[in-house]
């Protein structure tokens, strides 16, 4: 199945300035698969996506790209400086020209058709995620990434870009790989779930709570068959310092070795 | 002086708004992005350097513009070498090279005191003595200069609204930090001649910041930026004729009169919009 992986990384390390960031993380996404990446802030979410884009080279560990591989990158450091005049079609056309019914036409696919020639400093926190988003999706990428897509959004609107985000799944069939900042809850079509620490934690599948009655009743019925709670099976505990100690006992389910941490 | 001396082209007062209105064409789309990419303090950088250059272009005997570019271009690359590490912050590191660039350049100059070298006209410009050579460097450098900008101008835009996104798209291929590296150096290079080395980051600054509340687009913004710098150019060499005030200050005052009327423009329409 190797040759089939859009991306893969194995046993990648990286250290930044004297702190090692990523730790022996081997992750791996496929087509039409969607992978989350969820993780306390400063776990490395972000550097490890930066890998997968070829953005950070690792400095130990493997890096395999499919050939040809097209890339949608939503980034979550986008913010724009103020001084900067743009229109969303001049945002989305930043480094490709594009005919306009293909403009128009992703701007209706994530739910905004009317923002075409509106000015990005005008938008809202949701309709700015959703311009980022079709400017990812513009190219029809094979693989689609997506550094915290629901951030500053409600969980209404997370609910909503979740939807969309499995909908362009199932229409172009391209591997998605999402970095979520809420570590219990995740998009409930989501294949693969990796907990990132430095290393990887735990994965595994997010739990079908979609029909939990205590789940329904939080979220409203819709929402609760978009989401679902990933739950998490650690081995260890971090200390404060991030430094891997043993947790409660439970077992090695998701077997995944910690030699450099010296608790075997 | 009759009206026919000032106006015909060796008059010092054509050549000195024919100089102006060319650094104003030049500076305006360069200074957008200072703004935009928040340089403004690496543009102090290169201009404080600028005062070495001249004096390594007086001894060596080539012309002080070269020995500007050429500075501004080790600055440049002296920067991002630095930026490899990361202990010590962008804004210090600029502080370091800014500060030592203008200390060395004027301790070598206090040992030019054989050479006739007129300190004051090259931190403060003094564009009412500009010579034809120094019109030919304007627009000669500065044709140079618009042409390599607007070869790079779509990925620059585009790096400069998010670099990593832009280097997934594919933008990055191109050496486009590097070359917009060098045309600042040339820029400040060119624009000294106008209003100093103490005052180039402003001529820099100033429009961009005043044109910024007119534009929908980047491109429109460079445009009203030009607009806004050649009439603050003309303002000041007017006001500097008439009153004899400084030239390069004069310029840079009327830029910043400019900059504060849109601003209360902005305020006025602001309030109006309030209103509704």
């Amino acid at each position: 199945m190797i040759g089939l992986s859009l991306i893969e990384i194995r046993d990648g390390s990286l250290t930044r300035g004297g702190r090692r960031i990523l730790d022996g993380v081997s992750i791996d996404i496929r087509p039409g698969q969607i992978v989350t990446l969820v993780g306390p802030n400063g776990a490395g979410k972000s550097a490890l996506v930066k890998v997968a884009l070829g953005l950070e080279i690792l400095d130990r560990g493997e890096v395999r790209r499919a050939p040809n591989l097209r890339i949608g990158y939503q980034s979550q450091r986008l913010v724009l400086d103020q001084t900067l005049p743009l229109s969303v079609r001049r945002f989305l056309t930043l480094t490709h020209s594009q005919p306009v019914t293909l403009l128009q036409q992703t701007l209706a696919d994530v739910g905004v058709p009317h923002l075409l020639d509106t000015g990005i400093h005008t938008l809202s926190g949701g309709e700015w995620q959703r311009v980022m988003l079709a400017r990812a999706i513009l190219r029809r990428p094979d693989l689609l990434v997506l550094d915290e897509p629901t951030q500053n959004v409600d969980i209404m609107g997370a609910v909503e870009i979740y939807q969309i985000v499995a909908r362009l799944r199932d229409d172009i069939g391209c591997g998605v790989l999402m970095v979520s900042h809420d570590l219990n809850v995740v998009m409930a079509a989501t294949d693969q779930v990796y907990c990132l620490n430095g290393h990887i934690c735990c994965s595994g599948h997010p739990a079908d709570v979609s029909r939990d009655r205590e789940f329904q009743r939080l979220f409203g019925p819709a929402a609760a068959a978009t989401l679902a709670i990933y739950p998490h099976n650690h081995d260890h505990t971090h200390a404060p310092d991030g430094s891997v100690g043993h947790g409660d006992g439970r077992g090695h389910e998701h077997g995944h070795e910690h030699h450099d941490h010296g608790h075997h | 002086m009759t009206v026919i001396d000032l106006l015909s082209f060796d008059s010092f007062v054509v050549r000195a708004v024919a100089a102006g209105l060319g650094v104003a064409l030049i500076a305006g789309p360069l200074g957008c992005f200072v703004v935009w990419r928040r340089m403004a303090y690496f543009g102090d950088t290169l201009s404080h350097a600028a005062l070495t250059g001249v004096a390594l272009g007086i001894l060596l005997g080539v012309d002080p513009t070269v020995g500007i570019a050429g500075i501004g271009l080790v600055m440049g690359l002296l920067l991002l070498g630095l930026q490899q590490q990361r202990r010590i912050s962008t804004d210090t590191l600029l502080g370091i090279l800014s500060h030592t660039a203008l200390s060395v350049g004027l301790i070598v100059v206090s040992f030019m005191d054989t050479v006739r070298f007129d300190l004051m006209g090259y931190l403060f410009g003094d564009i009412l003595a500009v010579t034809t050579l120094d019109l030919a460097w304007i627009y000669g450098g500065g044709a140079v200069l618009l042409a390599a900008l607007a070869a790079i101008w779509r990925p620059l835009i585009a790096l400069t609204v998010d670099q990593d996104t832009a280097m997934v798209e594919g933008a990055g291929r191109l050496p486009v930090r590097l070359t917009f590296m060098i045309l600042m150096a040339l820029t400040v290079a060119i624009a000294m001649k106008v209003v100093g080395i103490l005052l180039v980051t402003a001529l820099l600054i100033i429009p961009p910041a005043a044109a910024r509340r007119f534009a929908t687009s980047p491109e429109g913004m460079a445009a009203a930026t030009v607009l806004i710098g050649g009439t603050a150019v003309i303002s000041g060499i007017s006001a500097s004729f008439i009153w004899d005030t400084p030239s390069g200050p004069s310029i840079v005052a009327a830029a910043a009169l400019l900059f504060a009327l849109s601003l209360a423009a902005g305020l006025v329409t602001d309030a109006a919009h309030g209103r509704k």
